[in-house]
């Protein structure tokens, strides 16, 4: 066939094209209705936004790529928990930032390789396997939060939320975060290695890749995104919370999968993820405008989400 | 008296631009065994999935019990009793063997059916495989892999409603041990002198020939040859294929003087604790064959020397890097979302990067090279690699081991069910790179491989038992071995 | 002395019984060690417990629960994964109590056409080979909405008859009980015992050889999707009748919650293994752990000690934990 048909082709094949164009339909809506104002300040916000959403859902989106079952369940507590640490550490302090960093991505990575070390050691499904951790780390964030509410030092909160041009820094770091993530799954040994184990984990092992250590190295990352947007949240939401990575469960795995990753593995899709995150960005914001009941907007949700997934269709089940 | 079952006139299927039967022209009578033998992509996979009616024609004529069938399909071809044993075995492994027995028979149900069903399958299994020792409540996934062939074989010999008049058999005595392929193949006698047929689709022309009424030949796509069995030899099946005949210096000539004590210790695997057990060496530029019947350890034994590579165990020594060759393509070796570009290279990734990343320019010439040199038929090397016949699939994974650094190669009866041209082609890679110092470990279920190797193994019930040199080798000696205890 | 060319034969083994799987035994027993150990911890903490009117207590609410656990134990028959039916089962109490009391005729319908909803997704799921939890996921969204809608304020109440069903009072035994042995045994009939069950559970396995054995995938997966529908409505009905009344988000946690009773009852993800009697069990037990956490305490080892409020949650993560460290040691131990 010829290249341009060959191009046209792979482009309508690709599911999350699906996420972009539901993102601009959503955007466009939102504009219209709002009498033809506001596309750019809608989109700037929406960027500010999906910045975490994509920045969770990165983790998440390697975890996925593992293969069938692999899935991180613990994010929002390890979310929750990131935050308070990031904030006890920095302590209100511009000098200990980088501090605070630090003990955020570290309790991430920690509660990633705890994971993964129930799942080996254990032999327990991932599913499960985070499910407890999510419930032991809730409890230790309970614990650890306790007592007063502890303020992100100014010059955190200052970047975190400064704009350039009305876009934000913050979601364009994440933007070349993503690019770094997109760079490693299609050119580096681990990326590779992510992959194989995705579609086949025993011909992976049996064609010499270190299964064990793949795994382990990606759901130690997937923690560590997490705890470096908790970290970020706090300094976004002017302080900790434990509620505040509640909703990152169900929206990173929507938006990995909205986004054309494979839930079955050993394909991925970067930049699927922030159309996805867009999109869901979009259409919170136009139900919430809509000041129609919050039943509504779960409800609207839910539905487009399927919409998408059955428009674009699963991956066939290939002999 | 003969009565035709079914007839194809001039069918084809298209998949697309790929004409994979170009006018066929076949007919099957009852009483008859029909052998179907080509070369991979050959086709004879499509004839089958049309005769049983998960295809349709693209254009031609069936036709059943003399009228034309022009609503040809899965129901048709069940109704007319026309059953096929493909060789990915269709039984669920989480259920017993009576429930899968269910499966294919909607009829076993209400009150009982579990012992109805049990029965029904136990006792094709006892006409089949006298001694078969397979328990009707065995879940299957508990099942070796021959008893699950046995299994899967049995079933589909099994009627309640549906008759049964055809039964395609593909590949059936890949799983099974020398002595359950004859029984399978003497029942197979006894059922179409009872006035069934069978077709039989084998790369064992030993089997073709010993017990095909009929042989049909089939080449890209077309009926080649047709006619009684006398007509052919060995030589001239593999001539009508299309193989090179067999003068290709191939199958048994002599390995190169590959000395054992003169080249370096590649592989030792000490016997596990028992008196007089042999322990297995190989040191480089040796092929080391690894025989005896199916299933008795031989697969376990590679997969515990490649494990031994990363971590050393008291029992097995391994000196150098290693790679392994898949047999069961499918769960152990495909990549199936990839290109066959990527199939090939993800054993060498550390020796295609420059720096952190890998390099595509490294890689793709990695990829040609050995499609050059293996003879991977393809258009272009970054199409999906289930593009590719089983064979050339099967090159790939061959590639992927040969191109990376391992000087240890492992093969796990990696030819099973691969196509003549792709063997010889291997074969002679395999020594070619044994000259150039490589070791290869070779288990595999075929006499006629072992006669490249330097030195064979038997294996029996997951022991060493007994050991042959290329000199020593015959088929005598490897059978008696396999069976017996070693006089 | 050469061997005969014509092979010998292996000896013929006698056919013998399925052997009997010791890993798979210790498996099946494993929920109900389970169940005995936190009983056991629960008699040492709070003996009174374990009477009559204690076990209606503490189980009065494992009911539900349990319903929902069989819900997702049909769900992974067929090797998919229901992450809605936390959200179902609130929706379905919502309408249970908002109207069931008043508007009977109404809440049946709206129940009915949930199930036909629930079936419908299976359907979808097949035709369009989708991710079952990316779908489940959607419509836990797409529940919840519609329960916020039926009822934006936690109230309502309960029919007179479904209350009346769930306190009832059965002689020497428990209801919650026996409802459990009841819902035990229904399910281990249809989906173990009866023929149509051995296919369902086939298609969990080997979906593609049940396909070309002839039966309808599609008609398979709506079949077990309703059936989760159906179980997941007696659990909303339940939820109603113990609690008199409803909440949208009442039951979130019963999603996580089924489908780790359905793993300690030695359920698998994939392939179609699941153990009807285990997952109930497993549910019973779960639900027991977190009364026995309740009532923890160690006056020898541990004076004065209570598991405080925040960590009721962690340990329930602990204990699982366990759980299933046990059971893999068992598994590890025989293999």
């Amino acid at each position: 066939m010829s290249t341009q048909a060959a191009v046209l082709l792979r482009f309508r094949n690709r599911p999350w094209i699906w996420s972009f164009l539901g993102a601009i339909l959503v955007w466009a809506l939102a504009v219209v209705l709002a009498g033809g104002h506001g596309a750019w300040p809608v989109f700037t916000t929406a960027l500010a936004f999906s910045a975490f959403t994509v920045l969770v859902g990165l983790g998440q989106m390697f975890v996925i790529t593992l293969g069938p079952g692999n899935i991180d369940l613990s994010l929002p507590a390890n979310i929750g928990l990131a935050s308070a640490v990031a904030m006890k550490v920095m302590d209100g302090a511009d000098s200990r930032i980088a501090l605070g960093l630090i003990a955020a991505i570290g309790a991430g990575l920690a509660i990633g390789v705890v994971n993964y070390l129930l799942i080996r050691l254990l032999r327990i499904p991932p599913l499960i396997a985070t499910l407890s951790s999510s419930f032991v780390i809730r409890s230790v964030g309970i614990s650890y939060g306790r007592g007063l509410q502890i303020k992100p030092p100014q010059a955190f909160a200052d970047f975190v939320l400064a704009r350039v041009g009305g876009i934000s820094i913050l979601a364009a770091l994440v933007v070349l975060v993503s690019v770094l993530a997109g760079v490693v799954l299609a050119r580096t040994i681990y990326g590779r290695s992510v992959l194989a184990v995705g579609q086949n984990i025993r011909a992976a092992r049996l064609a010499g890749l270190p299964v064990r250590r793949v795994r382990l190295v990606t759901y130690a990352l997937c923690g560590a995104l997490g705890g470096l947007s908790g970290a970020l949240l706090a300094g976004f939401t002017g302080g900790s919370s434990l509620d505040v990575g509640a909703e990152y469960l169900l929206t990173s795995i929507a938006v990995v999968v909205i986004g054309g990753t494979s839930v079955t593995g050993g394909m991925a899709n970067v930049p699927g993820l922030w159309g996805a995150a867009f999109m869901l960005f979009m259409i919170a914001t136009l139900l919430n405008s809509s000041g129609l009941g919050v039943g509504v907007r779960d409800l609207m949700t839910g539905l487009i989400i399927i919409a998408v997934i059955t428009l674009a269709g699963g991956r066939r089940q290939l002999r | 008296m003969d009565r035709e079952i079914i007839r194809f006139e001039t069918v084809t299927k298209s998949f697309g631009a790929v004409q994979a039967l170009s006018g066929v022209d076949l007919a099957i009578q009852s009483g008859e065994v029909l052998g179907l033998v080509g070369h991979n992509g050959a086709g004879k996979s499509t004839l089958m999935h049309v005769l049983t009616g998960t295809i349709q024609p693209t254009t031609g004529s069936i036709a059943a019990g003399g009228s034309a069938r022009a609503d040809y399909g899965v129901s048709v071809a069940k109704k007319l009793g026309i059953r096929c044993v493909f060789q990915e075995l269709s039984l669920c492994p989480n259920l017993t063997v009576a429930e899968n027995t269910r499966v294919m028979h909607p009829r076993l149900r209400g009150f009982g059916w579990r012992r109805r069903a049990g029965r029904l399958i136990t006792s094709r299994l006892d006409e089949m495989f006298p001694g078969h020792g397979i328990s009707a409540d065995s879940i299957v996934s508990d099942l070796s892999i021959g008893r699950r062939q046995m299994v899967e074989i049995a079933r589909a010999f099994t009627t309640t409603d549906d008759p049964l008049r055809l039964v395609i058999l593909d590949e059936p005595t890949s799983s099974l041990d020398p002595s359950t392929s004859r029984q399978l193949l003497s029942f197979m006698r006894r059922f179409v002198a009872g006035g069934g047929a069978t077709i039989l689709i084998s790369h064992l022309l030993h089997e073709i020939l010993d017990y095909c009424d009929r042989i049909v030949v089939m080449r890209d796509g077309r009926v080649v040859a047709d006619d009684r069995t006398t007509e052919f030899d060995r030589a001239k099946l593999i001539v009508t294929m299309g193989g090179a005949a067999e003068g290709h210096g191939a199958a048994p000539a002599a390995p190169q003087a590959g000395g054992a004590g003169d080249t370096p210790l590649r592989v030792r695997v000490r016997p596990k604790a028992q008196a007089g057990g042999i322990e297995l060496t190989a040191h480089a530029g040796e092929i080391i064959g690894l025989a005896g019947l199916a299933g008795h350890g031989q697969s376990d034994c590679l997969v515990e020397i490649f494990d031994a590579a990363r971590s050393p165990t008291t029992r097995i020594a391994v000196h150098g890097p290693i790679a392994l060759v898949a047999g069961d393509r499918q769960t152990d070796g495909i990549f199936p979302l990839w290109s066959i570009a990527d199939n090939v290279t993800i054993r060498s990734l550390s020796a295609l990067a420059q720096g952190p990343l890998i390099s595509p320019d490294r890689a793709a010439a990695l990829a040609n090279s050995w499609k050059q040199r293996i003879g991977i038929r393809t258009p272009d090397m970054n199409n999906n690699i289930l593009s590719l016949s089983g064979g050339n699939q099967q090159k790939a994974l061959f590639a992927r081991a040969l191109g990376s650094n391992a000087d240890i190669i492992l093969m796990d009866d990696p030819m099973r069910g691969v196509d003549i041209g792709t063997k010889l082609d291997v074969y002679d890679l395999i020594r070619d790179e044994a000259a150039r110092g490589r070791s290869f470990l070779w288990y595999t279920t075929e006499m006629d491989e072992l006669e490249h190797c330097h030195r064979v193994y038997i294996f029996r019930n997951r022991q060493i038992v007994a050991q042959l040199t290329r000199d020593e080798l015959t088929e005598e000696r490897v059978i008696h071995s396999s069976f017996q205890e070693a006089v | 002395m050469a061997a005969p060319v014509t092979m010998v034969a292996e000896e013929p083994q006698p056919t013998r019984r399925p052997a009997i799987d010791m890993r798979r035994l210790f498996r099946a027993a494993l929920p109900a060690l389970s169940l005995i150990i936190v009983l056991l911890a629960i008699d040492d903490f709070n003996p009174r417990a374990i009477s009559y009117f204690g076990f209606n207590l503490m189980l009065n609410l494992a009911i539900p629960v349990a319903l929902a656990t069989a819900a997702q134990i049909c769900i992974i028959t067929v090797s998919d994964l229901d992450l809605s039916i936390g959200a179902y089962v609130g929706f379905i109490a919502c309408v249970t109590a908002t109207w069931l009391p008043t508007a009977p005729l109404l809440g049946v319908a709206v129940i009915l056409g949930s199930i036909v909803v629930y079936g419908a997704l299976g359907a979808l799921v097949q035709l369009r080979q989708l991710p079952s939890i990316v779908v489940t996921l959607g419509m836990s969204f797409v529940w919840l909405g519609l329960a916020l809608l039926v009822r934006p304020q936690p109230g309502g109440s309960s029919p007179d008859w479904l209350t009346n069903f769930m306190g009832l009072h059965v002689p020497y035994v428990p209801f919650p009980i026996v409802a459990a042995i009841v819902l035990a045994i229904a399910l281990h009939f249809i989906l173990i015992r009866t023929a149509f069950g051995a296919v369902l559970r086939g298609a969990g396995g080997n979906p593609s050889a049940v396909a070309r054995s002839g039966w309808s995938l599609l008609r398979i997966k709506t079949t077990t999707y309703a059936m989760a529908g159906v179980f997941g409505s007696l659990a909303g009905l339940a939820l109603v009748g113990v609690s008199s009344s409803a909440d949208a988000n009442m039951a979130n946690g019963y999603t996580l919650l089924s489908i780790a009773g359905a793993i300690l009852g030695g359920a698998e993800f994939i392939g179609g293994q699941v153990s009807p009697i285990g997952a109930v069990i497993g549910a019973l037990t779960l639900q027991l752990a977190a009364v026995a956490l309740n009532f923890f305490h160690m006056p020898v080892l541990l004076p004065g000690f209570r598991i405080p409020p925040e960590w009721q949650v962690g340990a329930q993560g602990l204990i699982l934990i366990l759980i299933l460290a046990v059971r893999a040691l068992i598994n590890r131990g025989d293999a």
